[in-house]
Parts: C-alpha cells; sequence; structure tokens
C-alpha cells in the first residue's frame, strides 16, 4: 500500500510538506550539472583547438592576417586580366558540364537503386520479410564508405575520367538516399497496396501502382537534395582525382602565378553552379512537398 | 437531368484524358531517363573505358588486400640474397633469419613455393620446376640469359630480350640480367603485429600470453606486457600510432568544426529570422552572408584556408566550420520562424528581458532541430572530414591517398578503408544514441 502510494522506486521523496524548499533543492541541481558540463565542454572545446593548432603547419595567429593574402593576389590579379574572363569561362563550360553530368547520373543510379533497395528493408512492403536486415546493412556499408576511396581505388583499376567519380557517388548515393527513402515508405498508406493485393497484383505492381505515387513527391525532393549535394561532391571528387571542374581547378592552382585569372573563373562558374542548382532544387522541393 | 447529361461526358473525357497524360508519362519518362543515360554513356566514352581498363591492376588489388608477397631477390653481380616482404627495406629479413621454405648453402638458393614448386637460384642461373609442365632452366650466356624449357612455351611464360617471367598460380618468378626475383604469395597481413627487427617477431599467441604473465623480461628496462604494446605502436611496417592519430585527428576536425559552426550560427540565425529582426535590411544582409557561405562551396575554403593556415587537422576544422555555419544559420533561422509565440509572451508576462525570453521561451523550442542537426552534421562530417583530410593534409585521407598514390601498398588501402568504415559506422551509431537519449529523452 505505502509503495503504492510513493510509487515503485525506493530513495528519498521530494519534502512535500516544503515545496518551495524542494523546488528550489532541484533547481540548484540541475543549474550544478548543466555549468559542470557547461565546463566539460568548454575545456573540450578549447583543447580540441589547441591540439588542432598545435599539430597544424602554421599556427592560427600566424595565418589570421595571411586569410586575405591570398584571394587578394588572385583577385587583384584577375582583376588585371578581366579581359580575359569571357572567354576562360567559356573553356571550362564543357568541364563544368561534365562536373553536373556525373552528379545527375550518381544521383539517377543511386536515386533507382535505392527505389529497389528501400522498398525491400521497409517493413510491411518487403517482398523478403526476412531479409530485411541485409538490405538495412547493405545500405549501412554502402553510406559509410567515403566516396573518395571508392573513386581512388576505381581510378587505379579504370584509369582516369568521370566513370569512377559517377560509380562512387552513385554507390554512396544509393545508401544515403535508400535509407530516406525507406523512411518515407514506411509511412505509406496500406490500404492500396492491400486492394491491389486483392486483385492479384504481383509485387512488383503493387509497389508500382499502390506506393510509388504516394511517396514520389518526397522521394523526388530528396533526390533533388542529394542532387546538390552530388554536384560538390564531384567537384571535390574532381580535385582529388580526376575529371570535371574540379581538376581543371587543381591544374590552375598548382600552376600558380600567372593563371590566376583562371582560378578566378572557375571558382565563379563553380559557385555560380551551385548556387543556380540550389535555388532550382529549393524551389521544386518546395513545390513538391508542398504542393504550390 | 440536363446537369446530369453535361456533366456525364465532359467527366468521362476528363477522366480519360487525365488517364492518356499519366500513360504518356509513364513512357515518357523512362523514355527520358534511358535517353539521358545513353547520352551521358557517350559523353563519358564509356566504350574506351573498357579498352583502358586494367584488370591486372584489379587482380593485384584484391590479392594485395588480403595477402601479401614475400621477394627473394639474388643481384645477379654480387650474388647478393635480399629476403624482403613486400620488397621494402623496413620487412628485410635479417641474415641468418630467414623464413624456413628458403634454404642456402654456398651460391645454391632453394626456394620451395609449395606443392612441389621449387626455385632454385645458382651460379649459372636460374631453374624452376613447375610440376605438371617440367623444369625451367635460365642460363646465362653471353650476359643473356637464355631459357631452356618444354616446347611449346605456354603463354603464363614470357620470354624478353633481356628478361624472362613466369606467373603461375604458387608465384611469380623475374629474371633479369641484373637480379633474379621470385614472389611467394602468403594469405594475411604479414608483420602485423610486430616486425622482423623485433624481438617479439614470429612468436605464438601462446608464448607472446606466457611472456605478458610470467617469463624473463627481454627488455630489462620494462616489463614484456609495455614492450609488446611499445612494439605495437611503433610498428614501422603499420605505424599503428600515427594511424590512430590520423583517425582521432578526422574525428577531432568534424568535431571542431560541426560544434564551432552551430555555436557561431545560433546567434546569428536571430538575426535572419522574420520575428526576431524586424530590420528588413539587417535581416536580408545575414541571410545573404549564409547564402555565401554556403554556396562557397567546402572545396574552395578549404584551398583558400589552407594557404593561410598550412596544411593540418585546424585547416580543416576552419573550413568545415564556416561551410556548415551557413547551413546551419539557414536551418536555424528557419526553426526560429516556426516557433510558438505564446511560450515566448507568457515569459514576457514575467517581465524578462530579451535574452531571457530567448533563453526561456525559444531556445528550449528549438532545442530538439539544433540538437538533430548537429548530430545529424557530425555524422556527415566525419565522413568530409576524410575527404577535406586528403585535400588539407591531415588525418587519416591523407594516409589513405598518400597509400593509394604509391601504388603498391594496397594491403595499407584495405586497412585504411576497413578502418575509415568502422570509424564512420560508430559515429553513425554514437550520433543516433546520443539523438534519442537527448530528443526523446528515452
Amino acid at each position: 500500500m505505502v509503495d503504492v502510494a510513493f510509487g515503485p522506486e525506493p530513495g528519498q521523496r521530494p519534502n512535500l510538506a516544503n515545496p518551495r524548499e524542494a523546488y528550489l533543492d532541484m533547481v540548484r541541481r540541475k543549474r550544478m550539472y548543466g555549468g559542470i558540463l557547461l565546463v566539460i565542454f568548454v575545456a573540450l572545446m578549447a583543447s580540441g583547438w589547441m591540439l588542432a593548432d598545435h599539430r597544424n603547419a602554421g599556427g592560427f595567429w600566424n595565418g589570421l592576417h595571411q586569410v586575405l593574402d591570398f584571394p587578394s593576389e588572385v583577385l587583384s590579379e584577375a582583376w588585371e586580366k578581366r579581359a580575359n574572363l569571357p572567354g576562360i569561362f567559356w573553356d571550362h563550360i564543357p568541364a563544368l558540364i561534365e562536373t553536373v553530368n556525373i552528379a545527375a547520373v550518381a544521383t539517377l543510379v543511386g536515386a533507382l537503386a535505392a527505389m529497389g533497395l528501400s522498398l525491400l528493408a521497409t517493413r510491411g512492403l518487403a517482398r523478403w520479410p526476412r531479409l530485411i536486415p541485409v538490405f538495412r546493412r547493405t545500405m549501412d556499408a554502402l553510406r559509410a564508405i567515403p566516396e573518395i576511396v571508392i573513386a581512388l581505388v576505381l581510378i587505379f583499376i579504370l584509369g582516369g575520367g568521370p566513370v569512377p567519380a559517377v560509380i562512387a557517388i552513385a554507390l554512396h548515393t544509393g545508401g544515403a538516399l535508400g535509407k530516406l527513402f525507406s523512411e518515407v515508405a514506411e509511412n505509406a498508406d496500406l490500404k492500396p497496396v492491400e486492394g491491389l493485393a486483392s486483385v492479384g497484383a504481383n509485387w512488383s505492381q503493387r509497389m508500382w501502382l499502390g506506393v510509388i505515387p504516394q511517396v514520389a513527391p518526397n522521394w523526388l525532393s530528396y533526390a533533388l537534395l542529394r542532387f546538390e549535394i552530388n554536384v560538390r561532391a564531384s567537384a571535390i571528387l574532381g580535385f582529388v582525382g580526376e575529371g570535371g571542374i574540379g581538376h581543371d581547378l587543381k591544374l590552375a592552382m598548382q600552376w600558380g602565378q600567372g593563371r590566376y585569372d583562371e582560378v578566378v573563373a572557375i571558382f565563379l562558374l563553380l559557385f555560380l553552379t551551385i548556387v543556380v542548382i540550389d535555388q532550382l532544387s529549393d524551389h521544386y522541393r518546395h513545390k513538391l512537398v508542398k504542393g504550390h | 437531368m440536363t446537369d446530369a447529361t453535361l456533366a456525364g461526358p465532359a467527366l468521362a473525357e476528363t477522366v480519360t484524358r487525365a488517364f492518356d497524360r499519366k500513360r504518356r508519362l509513364a513512357f515518357a519518362i523512362p523514355a527520358a531517363i534511358l535517353a539521358y543515360l545513353i547520352y551521358a554513356a557517350i559523353s563519358f566514352d564509356i566504350a574506351s573505358l573498357m579498352a583502358r581498363a586494367r584488370f591486372d591492376n584489379a587482380a593485384i588489388l584484391l590479392s594485395d588486400f588480403w595477402s601479401h608477397k614475400t621477394h627473394v631477390t639474388r643481384d645477379n653481380r654480387t650474388g647478393k640474397l635480399t629476403v624482403a616482404i613486400e620488397g621494402e627495406a623496413k620487412g628485410t629479413y635479417p641474415e641468418g633469419r630467414l623464413p624456413d621454405w628458403i634454404s642456402t648453402s654456398g651460391d645454391t638458393t632453394t626456394i620451395d613455393l609449395g606443392q612441389g614448386n621449387i626455385v632454385t637460384y645458382d651460379a649459372d642461373g636460374a631453374r624452376f620446376v613447375v610440376p605438371g609442365y617440367g623444369t625451367i632452366d635460365i642460363r646465362e650466356e653471353g650476359g643473356r640469359p637464355v631459357l631452356t624449357a618444354p616446347e611449346p612455351i605456354p603463354d603464363w611464360i614470357s620470354v624478353g630480350e633481356n628478361r624472362i617471367g613466369v606467373t603461375t598460380p604458387a608465384g611469380r618468378f623475374n629474371y633479369t640480367r641484373s637480379k633474379v626475383e621470385t614472389f611467394k604469395y602468403e594469405p594475411g597481413w604479414e608483420l602485423w603485429f610486430f616486425t622482423l627487427d623485433s624481438p617479439l617477431y614470429g612468436k605464438s599467441f601462446g608464448e607472446l600470453a606466457a611472456l605478458a604473465v610470467s617469463g624473463e623480461r627481454l627488455d630489462p628496462a620494462r616489463s614484456n606486457l609495455a614492450l609488446m604494446a611499445s612494439e605495437f605502436w611503433t610498428n614501422k611496417m603499420w605505424r599503428h600510432g600515427d594511424v590512430a592519430w590520423a583517425i582521432f585527428e578526422t574525428i577531432l576536425m568534424a568535431f571542431l568544426g560541426t560544434i564551432t559552426a552551430a555555436l557561431i550560427a545560433l546567434p546569428l540565425s536571430f538575426l535572419a529570422a522574420r520575428n526576431f529582426m524586424s530590420l528588413g535590411p539587417l535581416r536580408f544582409a545575414a541571410r545573404r552572408v549564409f547564402d555565401f557561405v554556403r554556396g562557397v562551396d567546402g572545396l574552395i575554403w578549404t584551398i583558400v584556408l589552407s594557404r593561410a593556415f598550412g596544411p593540418g587537422p585546424m585547416t580543416g576544422a576552419i573550413a568545415i566550420a564556416l561551410t556548415d555555419s551557413g547551413s546551419f544559420g539557414k536551418m536555424f533561422s528557419e526553426a526560429l520562424e516556426n516557433i510558438d509565440e505564446k511560450q515566448v509572451e507568457g515569459v514576457r508576462s514575467t517581465g524578462a528581458n530579451a535574452v531571457q525570453r530567448a533563453r526561456f521561451g525559444v531556445i528550449p523550442q528549438i532545442m530538439p532541430v539544433f540538437l538533430a542537426q548537429v548530430l545529424y552534421y557530425l555524422e556527415s562530417n566525419t565522413r568530409s572530414a576524410t575527404v577535406i583530410g586528403a585535400i588539407v593534409g591531415g588525418g587519416i585521407g591523407l594516409l589513405l591517398t598518400q597509400a593509394i598514390v604509391t601504388q603498391k601498398d594496397w594491403e595499407e588501402v584495405a586497412y585504411y578503408m576497413v578502418l575509415i568504415v568502422l570509424m564512420v559506422m560508430l559515429m553513425d551509431s554514437l550520433s543516433g544514441w546520443l539523438r534519442r537519449k537527448l530528443i526523446k529523452g528515452e
């Protein structure tokens, strides 16, 4: 009886005779915990930055006043040769198209793979419910491997060019989108699927006609977001590996002084492309999800 | 009545038209995708890719992933024999401690490759006995290797002007004027625990355990366990200590970058939220700053910053912090615009000032979004930090790219890949656990 009145757990009860005291006590304790956490956090951050500073080739305070040196050097040279810029833009358009194509093909292939994977890994929709964990772990593994690892290994086998980057990004996209797609599909209404099952539709028909129409807007929205991310990834992979505008940027940077106008032109192209794609995908995602 | 007759055909027509449209779309979309992929295949030059692809490289890579090779090299001019794992100086067997499949007597060296494959180096040249084929005999005549082998010569023996190569499943063999080499492949990553110069090399787990628990000190200055730890940590072949540091550096970059970005973005996002900043131009400016920082890609920031700060983990952390503060600023300001004003009003009614209102009325509301986004970014930045590390020269990304560039240490590449995947998965589950703990309060 006493147990019921005071709850199942043993231990000290708040003193109900003096609620003010008990409340203040609780507040004090909460503040103390918060304070301790804050101190630990600040110490962690400070020591982390100091360690990173120490391991860096140049120190933070030495470098701080040089941050603008490189951009200003580059910009001033580019300003002198500003007449060249339109021509350089034109020269690098094919590389830019290649970068965007890498991202687009990788997103497309990755999204198609993610569609299959996610449906197979969603509870209630899976073709083989026993294999759900297998498909989930597959997606986890695909997501965990950074693109650069796959890309560099594939460059060794396939030689340079855009294909290693496409495969690397597509694999990662398949894993990342698969997880998001499966979360969307989990919330899909099962009534159309049951209806289709009752008229004898097979699994692919049930998915194609019963699930895909429901989830298509959200899936498309995620795929667009991924495309945005992949354009950046494809530029970076070009810089580290081969192909696309990233590679051109690296070559121009390595050349150094004398080709800074090219560096600026490529920076601008990349920046504008990313902003335009961001805006477009933002607009369409709004349209898809909110319906206006 | 008239309504019904009028609506009837019109409705049917609308539905049919909608169906037609859907049917056309159902074909048009896959067709468009296919057309695009074909265009891409042409522009990426897939046809010549197949010709350029080096599947022998793939074979080397795959075999290196799970096995290692030992080079048995004899210098044909001096007659000096070197036995080295992966042909590296730090993997060279000291004289007198050769592996048991090599035996020497005078000028003659016998290498047992297993299953009856036996290579013999002697004063005149070398012999390779391949079971089921015969003896490949190489003599040096007039400064050139001359091959005698059962005819016809199969295609796994390559005969050149100055070089004779034999590739068999048991091992590879190369004879040139200057040297003769045999490669023996064995499964496993050799020297993973201790290198050849360590006193602990070649001991079994049982012996090591016995040494650790009791037994004579190998190094009088410290206990055997400490010796084992330090010999393992400073392993010259695999550099476990350096690798652990690199992993730590990568996680450090991600952690510092993400948390700093969140701390910068949180106060600034108030400037960009409509309900907190009534001054239009300032709000516009704040938003454009976020857009700019976000739009100038992480790649560009990384390049610019590494010019100023030099290579290292701090440069990477600052690059991550800069890029992500833009993304965070945008997301937080959107979350701020969607908060419930009632809570703020309640706090205001007690006479709270602006900072107190923000602390007790606003922050608790956006905390779930804040934490979820920060944790999600922490997770994905662990991956980005690997790539950024490759550009700025820090962390595991640098080690990985260096190992790949040498194009021979593939076992190290495999090791780093495994470590990276484990690291990312660990951060994945850590952030998932924290998210559940902090947001759902489980």
